[in-house]
Protein backbone atom coordinates (compact mmCIF):
# COMPACT_ATOMS: atom_id res chain seq x y z
CA UNK A 1 0.00 0.00 0.00
CA UNK A 2 1.53 3.55 -1.02
CA UNK A 3 -2.02 5.49 -0.05
CA UNK A 4 -2.99 7.27 2.48
CA UNK A 5 0.40 8.36 3.37
CA UNK A 6 -1.57 9.57 6.79
CA UNK A 7 0.18 13.19 7.30
CA UNK A 8 -1.61 13.59 10.78
CA UNK A 9 1.36 10.93 11.92
CA UNK A 10 3.89 12.96 13.89
CA UNK A 11 6.63 12.79 11.99
CA UNK A 12 4.42 14.41 9.10
CA UNK A 13 2.30 16.75 10.53
CA UNK A 14 3.79 19.82 9.62
CA UNK A 15 3.80 18.24 5.78
CA UNK A 16 -0.08 17.70 6.27
CA UNK A 17 -1.05 21.26 7.82
CA UNK A 18 0.56 22.35 4.65
CA UNK A 19 -0.83 20.00 2.30
CA UNK A 20 -4.24 21.47 4.14
CA UNK A 21 -4.51 25.09 2.70
CA UNK A 22 -3.78 24.28 -1.10
CA UNK A 23 -6.60 21.86 -0.47
CA UNK A 24 -9.09 23.82 0.97
CA UNK A 25 -8.35 26.61 -1.12
CA UNK A 26 -9.26 24.13 -3.84
CA UNK A 27 -12.24 22.97 -1.95
CA UNK A 28 -13.12 26.53 -1.56
CA UNK A 29 -12.52 27.63 -5.10
CA UNK A 30 -14.68 24.65 -6.50
CA UNK A 31 -17.70 24.95 -4.42
CA UNK A 32 -17.78 29.14 -5.09
CA UNK A 33 -17.51 28.47 -8.87
CA UNK A 34 -20.29 25.97 -8.93
CA UNK A 35 -22.54 28.19 -7.43
CA UNK A 36 -22.95 27.18 -3.54
CA UNK A 37 -21.60 30.77 -2.71
CA UNK A 38 -25.36 31.94 -2.86
CA UNK A 39 -27.93 30.57 -0.36
CA UNK A 40 -30.62 31.33 -2.97
CA UNK A 41 -28.86 29.18 -5.44
CA UNK A 42 -28.54 26.51 -2.56
CA UNK A 43 -32.24 26.33 -1.16
CA UNK A 44 -33.23 26.22 -4.97
CA UNK A 45 -32.47 22.31 -4.49
CA UNK A 46 -35.44 22.02 -2.21
CA UNK A 47 -37.96 23.92 -3.90
CA UNK A 48 -37.41 21.56 -7.07
CA UNK A 49 -35.73 24.96 -9.23
CA UNK A 50 -32.36 24.38 -9.10
CA UNK A 51 -30.91 20.65 -8.58
CA UNK A 52 -26.67 22.21 -8.75
CA UNK A 53 -26.57 20.47 -4.84
CA UNK A 54 -27.91 17.02 -5.76
CA UNK A 55 -25.35 17.43 -9.46
CA UNK A 56 -22.50 18.74 -7.41
CA UNK A 57 -22.37 16.67 -4.36
CA UNK A 58 -23.42 13.26 -6.24
CA UNK A 59 -20.87 13.44 -8.91
CA UNK A 60 -18.09 14.57 -6.44
CA UNK A 61 -18.88 11.51 -4.34
CA UNK A 62 -19.21 9.09 -7.18
CA UNK A 63 -15.64 10.57 -8.59
CA UNK A 64 -13.89 10.01 -5.43
CA UNK A 65 -15.55 6.69 -4.67
CA UNK A 66 -14.47 5.21 -8.14
CA UNK A 67 -10.55 6.38 -7.73
CA UNK A 68 -10.63 4.70 -4.21
CA UNK A 69 -12.32 1.53 -5.33
CA UNK A 70 -9.94 1.59 -8.06
CA UNK A 71 -6.83 2.22 -6.64
CA UNK A 72 -7.99 -0.16 -3.99
CA UNK A 73 -8.51 -2.69 -6.27
CA UNK A 74 -5.27 -1.91 -7.73
CA UNK A 75 -3.34 -2.74 -4.41
CA UNK A 76 -2.15 0.95 -3.86
CA UNK A 77 -4.90 2.13 -1.89
CA UNK A 78 -6.38 1.17 1.80
CA UNK A 79 -9.49 2.19 1.85
CA UNK A 80 -10.33 0.19 4.86
CA UNK A 81 -8.04 2.98 6.31
CA UNK A 82 -10.33 5.65 4.90
CA UNK A 83 -13.40 3.80 6.14
CA UNK A 84 -11.73 3.34 9.96
CA UNK A 85 -12.95 7.13 10.18
CA UNK A 86 -15.95 6.66 9.66
CA UNK A 87 -18.04 4.84 11.78
CA UNK A 88 -21.43 4.44 11.71
CA UNK A 89 -23.68 5.48 14.78
CA UNK A 90 -27.36 5.29 13.56
CA UNK A 91 -29.53 6.91 15.31
CA UNK A 92 -27.46 10.21 15.78
CA UNK A 93 -26.59 10.24 12.29
CA UNK A 94 -30.61 9.96 11.23
CA UNK A 95 -31.64 12.66 13.58
CA UNK A 96 -28.85 14.81 13.21
CA UNK A 97 -28.99 14.58 10.01
CA UNK A 98 -32.57 15.35 9.81
CA UNK A 99 -31.74 18.76 12.11
CA UNK A 100 -29.06 19.38 9.91
CA UNK A 101 -31.47 19.20 6.61
CA UNK A 102 -33.73 21.53 8.49
CA UNK A 103 -31.13 23.80 9.86
CA UNK A 104 -29.90 23.91 6.14
CA UNK A 105 -33.18 25.12 4.78
CA UNK A 106 -33.54 27.57 7.47
CA UNK A 107 -30.34 29.67 6.97
CA UNK A 108 -29.75 28.77 3.13
CA UNK A 109 -26.59 27.41 4.16
CA UNK A 110 -24.84 24.08 5.38
CA UNK A 111 -21.85 24.79 7.64
CA UNK A 112 -19.07 24.36 4.66
CA UNK A 113 -21.02 26.48 2.46
CA UNK A 114 -21.71 29.11 5.08
CA UNK A 115 -18.24 29.73 5.26
CA UNK A 116 -17.94 30.36 1.39
CA UNK A 117 -20.41 33.07 1.83
CA UNK A 118 -18.48 34.29 4.48
CA UNK A 119 -15.75 34.63 2.05
CA UNK A 120 -18.49 35.68 -0.78
CA UNK A 121 -19.40 38.64 1.59
CA UNK A 122 -22.80 37.24 2.04
CA UNK A 123 -24.23 38.58 5.49
CA UNK A 124 -26.61 35.99 5.69
CA UNK A 125 -23.11 33.67 5.84
CA UNK A 126 -22.06 35.41 8.31
CA UNK A 127 -25.15 35.08 10.43
CA UNK A 128 -24.92 31.44 9.38
CA UNK A 129 -21.46 30.70 10.78
CA UNK A 130 -22.39 32.92 14.10
CA UNK A 131 -25.18 29.96 14.29
CA UNK A 132 -23.00 27.38 13.66
CA UNK A 133 -20.54 28.17 16.09
CA UNK A 134 -23.56 28.65 18.79
CA UNK A 135 -24.91 25.60 18.08
CA UNK A 136 -21.70 23.66 18.33
CA UNK A 137 -20.93 24.98 21.65
CA UNK A 138 -24.78 24.59 22.67
CA UNK A 139 -24.03 20.91 21.94
CA UNK A 140 -21.23 20.53 23.97
CA UNK A 141 -23.10 22.20 27.34
CA UNK A 142 -25.68 19.39 26.93
CA UNK A 143 -23.71 16.43 25.33
CA UNK A 144 -23.69 15.26 29.09
CA UNK A 145 -27.39 15.19 29.28
CA UNK A 146 -28.24 13.27 26.46
CA UNK A 147 -27.07 10.23 27.69
CA UNK A 148 -26.00 7.08 25.42
CA UNK A 149 -28.11 8.27 22.36
CA UNK A 150 -24.76 10.07 20.71
CA UNK A 151 -23.32 6.87 20.93
CA UNK A 152 -26.57 4.56 19.92
CA UNK A 153 -26.81 2.29 17.37
CA UNK A 154 -23.04 1.90 16.58
CA UNK A 155 -22.24 -0.24 14.34
CA UNK A 156 -18.84 0.11 14.08
CA UNK A 157 -16.90 0.60 10.47
CA UNK A 158 -20.03 -0.62 8.55
CA UNK A 159 -19.92 -0.11 4.82
CA UNK A 160 -22.62 -0.39 1.71
CA UNK A 161 -20.41 -3.71 0.31
CA UNK A 162 -20.63 -5.10 4.27
CA UNK A 163 -24.33 -3.99 4.34
CA UNK A 164 -25.56 -5.37 0.87
CA UNK A 165 -22.80 -8.81 0.50
CA UNK A 166 -21.22 -7.21 -2.27
CA UNK A 167 -17.43 -6.64 -3.67
CA UNK A 168 -17.07 -2.70 -3.59
CA UNK A 169 -16.38 -2.72 -7.33
CA UNK A 170 -20.37 -3.81 -7.69
CA UNK A 171 -21.49 -1.29 -4.91
CA UNK A 172 -19.49 1.21 -6.60
CA UNK A 173 -21.09 0.64 -10.43
CA UNK A 174 -24.73 0.28 -8.54
CA UNK A 175 -24.16 3.80 -7.04
CA UNK A 176 -23.12 4.81 -10.16
CA UNK A 177 -26.15 4.00 -12.00
CA UNK A 178 -28.50 5.25 -8.83
CA UNK A 179 -26.26 9.13 -9.63
CA UNK A 180 -26.92 8.86 -13.07
CA UNK A 181 -30.89 7.89 -12.53
CA UNK A 182 -31.11 10.54 -9.78
CA UNK A 183 -29.20 12.98 -12.19
CA UNK A 184 -31.91 12.53 -14.81
CA UNK A 185 -34.57 12.46 -13.01
CA UNK A 186 -33.60 15.92 -10.80
CA UNK A 187 -33.21 17.27 -14.22
CA UNK A 188 -36.83 16.58 -15.37
CA UNK A 189 -38.38 18.01 -11.60
CA UNK A 190 -36.38 20.98 -12.79
CA UNK A 191 -37.95 20.98 -16.42
CA UNK A 192 -41.30 20.54 -14.56
CA UNK A 193 -41.18 23.19 -11.62
CA UNK A 194 -39.36 25.85 -14.00
CA UNK A 195 -40.89 25.01 -17.46
CA UNK A 196 -37.64 25.85 -19.32
CA UNK A 197 -34.99 23.31 -20.85
CA UNK A 198 -31.32 22.64 -18.50
CA UNK A 199 -28.66 25.33 -19.19
CA UNK A 200 -26.24 22.80 -19.34
CA UNK A 201 -25.41 21.90 -22.64
CA UNK A 202 -25.69 18.10 -22.84
CA UNK A 203 -22.44 17.44 -24.71
CA UNK A 204 -20.68 17.77 -21.54
CA UNK A 205 -23.40 16.00 -19.53
CA UNK A 206 -23.08 12.85 -21.49
CA UNK A 207 -19.26 12.78 -21.63
CA UNK A 208 -18.93 13.04 -17.82
CA UNK A 209 -21.49 10.03 -17.36
CA UNK A 210 -19.90 8.29 -19.99
CA UNK A 211 -16.47 8.96 -18.35
CA UNK A 212 -18.10 7.73 -14.67
CA UNK A 213 -19.24 4.54 -16.65
CA UNK A 214 -16.18 3.80 -17.89
CA UNK A 215 -14.57 4.11 -14.64
CA UNK A 216 -17.02 1.26 -13.02
CA UNK A 217 -16.42 -0.66 -15.68
CA UNK A 218 -12.32 -0.14 -14.27
CA UNK A 219 -13.36 -0.71 -10.92
CA UNK A 220 -15.24 -3.98 -12.05
CA UNK A 221 -11.94 -5.15 -13.22
CA UNK A 222 -10.36 -4.81 -10.79
CA UNK A 223 -11.89 -7.63 -9.61
CA UNK A 224 -10.28 -9.99 -11.69
CA UNK A 225 -6.81 -9.30 -10.38
CA UNK A 226 -5.02 -11.41 -8.09
CA UNK A 227 -5.83 -9.82 -4.69
CA UNK A 228 -2.59 -9.18 -2.34
CA UNK A 229 -3.45 -10.71 1.21
CA UNK A 230 -5.14 -7.84 3.09
CA UNK A 231 -2.17 -6.01 4.73
CA UNK A 232 -5.25 -5.16 7.92
CA UNK A 233 -8.43 -6.36 8.45
CA UNK A 234 -10.50 -4.50 10.43
CA UNK B 1 -16.04 39.04 -19.84
CA UNK B 2 -17.33 38.00 -16.04
CA UNK B 3 -20.70 37.47 -15.79
CA UNK B 4 -21.72 36.88 -12.08
CA UNK B 5 -24.50 34.00 -13.29
CA UNK B 6 -22.17 31.95 -15.21
CA UNK B 7 -20.96 28.85 -13.24
CA UNK B 8 -19.50 26.36 -13.86
CA UNK B 9 -21.28 23.22 -15.28
CA UNK B 10 -22.57 21.32 -11.60
CA UNK B 11 -21.22 18.06 -13.20
CA UNK B 12 -17.78 19.17 -14.08
CA UNK B 13 -18.17 20.99 -10.56
CA UNK B 14 -18.62 17.82 -9.00
CA UNK B 15 -15.73 15.77 -10.63
CA UNK B 16 -13.52 18.71 -9.88
CA UNK B 17 -14.63 18.21 -6.06
CA UNK B 18 -14.37 14.78 -6.11
CA UNK B 19 -10.29 14.74 -7.34
CA UNK B 20 -9.88 17.51 -4.31
CA UNK B 21 -11.57 14.86 -2.26
CA UNK B 22 -9.66 11.85 -3.81
CA UNK B 23 -6.50 14.16 -2.86
CA UNK B 24 -7.85 14.87 0.05
CA UNK B 25 -8.42 10.80 0.98
CA UNK B 26 -4.86 10.01 -0.69
CA UNK B 27 -2.84 11.67 1.53
CA UNK B 28 -4.14 12.37 4.97
CA UNK B 29 -6.78 8.85 4.82
CA UNK B 30 -9.61 11.19 5.90
CA UNK B 31 -12.04 13.41 3.41
CA UNK B 32 -12.77 17.00 3.81
CA UNK B 33 -14.85 18.73 6.33
CA UNK B 34 -16.07 21.96 7.62
CA UNK B 35 -18.04 22.03 10.98
CA UNK B 36 -15.37 20.48 13.01
CA UNK B 37 -12.91 23.95 12.34
CA UNK B 38 -15.97 26.11 13.08
CA UNK B 39 -16.66 24.53 16.45
CA UNK B 40 -12.91 24.55 17.10
CA UNK B 41 -13.13 28.36 16.68
CA UNK B 42 -15.96 28.92 19.00
CA UNK B 43 -14.00 26.63 21.80
CA UNK B 44 -10.95 29.16 21.18
CA UNK B 45 -13.03 31.74 21.90
CA UNK B 46 -14.32 30.62 24.66
CA UNK B 47 -11.29 29.15 26.33
CA UNK B 48 -9.91 32.96 26.13
CA UNK B 49 -12.58 34.21 28.60
CA UNK B 50 -13.35 30.93 30.68
CA UNK B 51 -10.54 28.21 30.64
CA UNK B 52 -11.97 26.81 33.44
CA UNK B 53 -15.08 26.41 32.29
CA UNK B 54 -13.52 24.67 28.90
CA UNK B 55 -12.22 22.11 30.76
CA UNK B 56 -15.41 21.08 32.74
CA UNK B 57 -17.13 20.45 29.41
CA UNK B 58 -16.27 16.94 28.21
CA UNK B 59 -16.71 18.07 24.38
CA UNK B 60 -14.77 20.95 24.71
CA UNK B 61 -11.83 20.19 26.66
CA UNK B 62 -11.50 17.27 24.14
CA UNK B 63 -10.08 19.49 21.59
CA UNK B 64 -7.70 21.82 24.14
CA UNK B 65 -6.48 18.46 25.64
CA UNK B 66 -3.59 17.72 23.44
CA UNK B 67 -3.00 21.05 21.44
CA UNK B 68 -4.48 24.52 20.85
CA UNK B 69 -7.95 24.25 19.74
CA UNK B 70 -6.88 25.72 16.37
CA UNK B 71 -3.92 23.50 15.59
CA UNK B 72 -5.40 21.31 13.68
CA UNK B 73 -5.80 19.97 9.75
CA UNK B 74 -9.30 21.25 9.58
CA UNK B 75 -8.88 24.51 10.28
CA UNK B 76 -6.09 25.02 8.14
CA UNK B 77 -8.13 23.36 5.52
CA UNK B 78 -11.08 26.07 6.70
CA UNK B 79 -8.40 28.73 6.06
CA UNK B 80 -7.94 27.70 2.33
CA UNK B 81 -11.92 27.54 1.88
CA UNK B 82 -12.33 30.89 2.70
CA UNK B 83 -8.99 32.45 0.64
CA UNK B 84 -10.42 29.95 -2.25
CA UNK B 85 -13.82 30.98 -1.79
CA UNK B 86 -12.82 34.52 -1.67
CA UNK B 87 -10.68 34.05 -5.53
CA UNK B 88 -13.88 32.58 -6.79
CA UNK B 89 -16.07 35.24 -5.72
CA UNK B 90 -13.71 38.00 -6.68
CA UNK B 91 -12.51 36.67 -9.88
CA UNK B 92 -16.08 36.20 -11.26
CA UNK B 93 -17.63 39.41 -9.71
CA UNK B 94 -19.49 38.14 -7.52
CA UNK B 95 -17.94 39.32 -4.02
CA UNK B 96 -20.15 42.14 -2.64
CA UNK B 97 -21.93 42.88 0.92
CA UNK B 98 -25.43 41.06 0.42
CA UNK B 99 -28.02 39.66 2.69
CA UNK B 100 -29.84 37.57 0.24
CA UNK B 101 -33.20 36.49 0.66
CA UNK B 102 -36.64 37.50 -1.25
CA UNK B 103 -37.75 41.33 -1.51
CA UNK B 104 -40.91 41.11 0.36
CA UNK B 105 -38.95 39.14 3.57
CA UNK B 106 -37.43 41.22 5.99
CA UNK B 107 -33.66 41.68 6.71
CA UNK B 108 -33.78 41.27 10.24
CA UNK B 109 -36.35 38.21 10.03
CA UNK B 110 -33.39 36.77 7.69
CA UNK B 111 -30.47 37.05 9.44
CA UNK B 112 -32.51 35.45 12.23
CA UNK B 113 -33.68 32.63 11.10
CA UNK B 114 -29.80 32.03 9.18
CA UNK B 115 -28.60 32.26 13.10
CA UNK B 116 -31.46 29.76 13.95
CA UNK B 117 -30.72 27.75 11.30
CA UNK B 118 -26.71 27.78 11.66
CA UNK B 119 -27.11 26.79 15.43
CA UNK B 120 -29.63 23.73 14.32
CA UNK B 121 -26.62 22.52 12.10
CA UNK B 122 -23.88 23.36 14.65
CA UNK B 123 -25.91 21.25 16.96
CA UNK B 124 -26.60 18.26 14.97
CA UNK B 125 -23.18 18.13 13.11
CA UNK B 126 -21.85 17.43 16.57
CA UNK B 127 -24.27 14.76 16.85
CA UNK B 128 -23.30 13.30 13.70
CA UNK B 129 -19.48 13.49 13.76
CA UNK B 130 -19.16 15.64 10.70
CA UNK B 131 -21.61 17.73 8.19
CA UNK B 132 -22.50 18.15 4.62
CA UNK B 133 -18.86 17.99 3.67
CA UNK B 134 -17.33 15.98 6.21
CA UNK B 135 -20.11 13.32 6.76
CA UNK B 136 -22.20 13.49 3.56
CA UNK B 137 -19.78 13.83 1.02
CA UNK B 138 -16.52 12.10 2.73
CA UNK B 139 -17.74 9.51 4.42
CA UNK B 140 -20.38 8.52 1.37
CA UNK B 141 -17.40 8.31 -0.94
CA UNK B 142 -15.57 5.32 1.31
CA UNK B 143 -19.33 4.12 1.62
CA UNK B 144 -20.17 4.62 5.06
CA UNK B 145 -23.52 3.18 5.84
CA UNK B 146 -24.18 5.66 8.81
CA UNK B 147 -22.68 8.78 6.23
CA UNK B 148 -25.12 7.21 3.46
CA UNK B 149 -28.19 7.26 6.24
CA UNK B 150 -27.02 10.95 7.32
CA UNK B 151 -27.27 11.83 3.46
CA UNK B 152 -30.67 11.07 2.87
CA UNK B 153 -31.62 12.33 6.33
CA UNK B 154 -30.41 15.50 5.81
CA UNK B 155 -32.20 15.42 2.31
CA UNK B 156 -35.01 14.46 3.58
CA UNK B 157 -35.08 17.17 6.75
CA UNK B 158 -34.44 20.13 4.36
CA UNK B 159 -37.86 19.06 2.42
CA UNK B 160 -39.61 18.28 5.32
CA UNK B 161 -39.04 22.14 6.10
CA UNK B 162 -38.87 24.10 2.78
CA UNK B 163 -42.57 24.94 2.67
CA UNK B 164 -42.63 26.59 6.09
CA UNK B 165 -39.32 28.64 4.64
CA UNK B 166 -40.54 29.89 1.24
CA UNK B 167 -41.74 33.19 2.23
CA UNK B 168 -38.00 33.88 3.10
CA UNK B 169 -36.76 33.63 -0.82
CA UNK B 170 -40.01 35.34 -2.53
Amino acid sequence: MIFPFESLSDERRALGLAVAVPVGIAFGFVLERSGFGSSRKLVGQFYGTDMTVLKVMFTAIVTAMLGMVILSGAGVFDMSAAQFNYPTFLWPMVFGGLLLGVGFITSGWCPGTSLVGVASGKLDGVATVGGVILGGLLYAEVEPKLGAFPNSGKLGTFTLPQLLHLPPPVVAALVVAIAVGAFLGGEKVEQLVTGTQPAEPPTVRRRVFYALGALAVVALVTLALPTPPPSSDF
Amino acid sequence: MRDPNRFWNPYLGGVALGLVLLAAFLVMGKGLGASGATFRTGVWAVNAVAPAHVANVPAMSAVTEENHPLNDWLVFEVVGVLIGGAIGALTSGRFGRELTKGPTFSSGGRVALAIAGGVMMGFAAKLTRGCTSGQALSGGAVLSVGSWAFMFSVFAGGYAAAWFNRRQWR
